[in-house]
């Protein structure tokens, strides 16, 4: 029984919130890593993207909301996410036709593209809190869990339980929907085989035909998919508050870039990577081993090896950790 | 300012893709694959703008080079330099050039490799597409050739059939090595 309850408590604290927090990173750092390897440039307003798309969202399930929409027990935002994505992709689209074509047309090097991502990031974060505030805001309805920890006690007779919110379940059906949409579409299509080669050789896709300002646009159509939902999710998730995406921005990076910049595959290892190693930093063992430990031999202490307010912090140290010892990435990518 | 015509018609303007939709197919000396797409995938990139008879087409590369049709779901970068220069040569013919331009296609192959892809070349050319052809291995390229012109300081010094320039005692001492 001890041991159930030790793998309860393994999964409730750890698995499910990292496959959780993993997705939304994978999502965001899919983004990252398809600019990078299309547009040549890290794109570090991606973050404040995301927050676009979470705005969007909240704004228009208020809106539905006082119409009287509401579909429970889904939460309203996930219904209106379709029309978030497109805000979503027509922001994105509006800013590189208004910035950074110009420095495309001029073969900027990407060092001056990501300078000018970094004004575009601060652009829109101001846009943003302009729109609806700096503050916290909970735009989560419908029903919480999808598997409450009484629920499950009284099943099981565990004294653990084990809860499944409704927006970890969302999340992680969502991303995983969205993820093989996007390798069927780069590996399958006639359109996503050409964003690749793209990628691949600028020069020889451009004798081959293929159409550079074609493949730009499907790029921002696909990050601004990637960002709304990514940004959506991870404000039901947790709760939405702008600034939260700024800091948002450092996992996201550190994903792309332990999983390997420029592979979709790595972008998404990357995510739990990173996701999974916060957890498990920051986890307080302490009932873990009160189960699995005879009682005499269970410490004193919580068992932690960094507070929780080292989470930032840690996914830095994975970077550094991955740029030292592999600096393609765990799963082979370019070289920055 | 010069002016270009290609099939009689001024081509002095174009930008390269736009010379690829006319029918002149090219393969740059250098990068002339997409290296992390497979061989299968590079070849239907060659008919990215023209997808009509897109199977024959492959047919004819995978009959052409054999080796590509048993590597085609294998990434083109993972292959050894004569078989993507084989990829590269396979991505332009399905462009179906009306004249192909190969950039030192012998550069950075083996001996043997580059006997066997001037035999390809010359293959090509007997179906019915131009080859014009810059080659730093002047014998062996002279010896398909049907027209060779020998190149220097921005002059051209010598146009003939390819086996007269490779008798020719003054291109031999000049630039073949005697």
């Amino acid at each position: 029984m001890d041991f159930l309850n030790g793998i309860t408590l393994i999964a409730n604290y750890i698995v499910i919130p990292g496959l959780t927090y993993g997705s939304q990173l994978a999502l965001g750092a899919l983004g990252i890593t398809i600019i990078y390897s299309v547009l040549r440039f890290s794109n570090f307003a991606h973050g404040e993207f995301m927050s676009f798309g979470a705005m969007s969202s909240i704004i228009l399930s208020w809106l539905f909301v006082s119409l009287g929409f509401t579909f429970y027990p889904f939460p309203t935002a996930i219904i209106v996410l379709p029309i978030a994505i497109v805000l979503t992709i027509s922001y994105c689209i509006i800013i590189d036709k208004v910035i950074f074509k110009f420095y495309r047309k001029q073969n900027s090097k990407s060092v001056i593209n990501l300078i000018v991502s970094i004004g575009v990031m601060f652009f829109t974060g101001g846009l943003i809190r302009f729109i609806v505030g700096p503050g916290d805001k909970n735009f989560f309805d419908g029903e919480r869990f999808i598997l409450k920890a009484r629920t499950f006690k009284n099943i099981t007779g565990l004294n653990e339980g084990l809860t499944l919110k409704t927006t970890q379940g969302i999340t992680i059906i969502l991303s995983v929907l969205l993820v093989i949409l996007l390798f069927w579409f780069l590996n399958k299509t006639k359109t996503g085989k050409s964003m690749r080669a793209y990628s691949d050789n600028k020069e020889l896709a451009m004798l081959s035909g293929i159409n550079p300002e074609k493949v730009v646009l499907i790029t921002w159509i696909i990050t601004g998919t990637l960002a709304c939902v990514a940004g959506t999710l991870y404000g039901l998730d947790k709760s939405y508050k702008p600034f939260t995406y700024l800091h948002l921005v450092l996992p996201i990076f550190s994903a792309a870039i332990v999983g390997g910049v420029g592979n979709p595959v790595g972008a998404i290892i990357g995510g739990f990577v990173i996701a999974f190693s916060e957890l498990i930093i920051t986890f307080a063992y302490k009932k873990i081993f009160f189960y699995f430990l005879p009682s005499n031999f269970v410490p004193e202490g919580l068992l932690q090896i960094l507070s929780t307010d080292y989470k930032i912090a840690i996914s830095f140290l994975m970077l550094v950790l991955v740029l030292l010892i592999k600096p393609t990435g765990i799963y082979k990518g370019k070289i920055i | 300012m010069e002016t270009f015509f290609f099939d009689g018609e001024d081509i002095t303007n174009l930008p390269p893709q736009q010379r690829v939709l006319k029918g002149m197919g090219f393969v740059p000396q250098t990068n002339n694959i997409f290296p992390s797409l497979t061989v299968q995938e590079n070849l239907e990139m060659g008919a990215f703008i023209d997808q009509k008879n897109i199977n024959e087409m492959l047919e004819y590369v995978y009959d052409l080079f054999p080796i590509l049709k048993d590597k085609k779901n294998q990434d083109a970068g993972e292959l050894s330099g004569g078989q993507r220069q084989q990829v590269a040569v396979g991505r332009a013919l399905m462009t179906k050039p009306k004249l192909l331009m190969l950039d030192e296609p012998s550069a950075g192959v083996s001996p043997i490799i580059m006997e066997s892809l001037f035999t390809k070349i010359k293959q090509i050319a007997n179906q019915g597409t131009a080859v014009l052809m810059v080659e730093q291995n002047a014998k062996q390229a002279l010896k398909i050739s049907d027209l060779g012109f020998v190149l220097s300081q921005g002059k051209n010094l010598f146009t003939d059939s390819g086996n007269s320039l490779l008798a020719n005692k003054e291109v031999r001492q000049a630039f073949l090595g005697g």
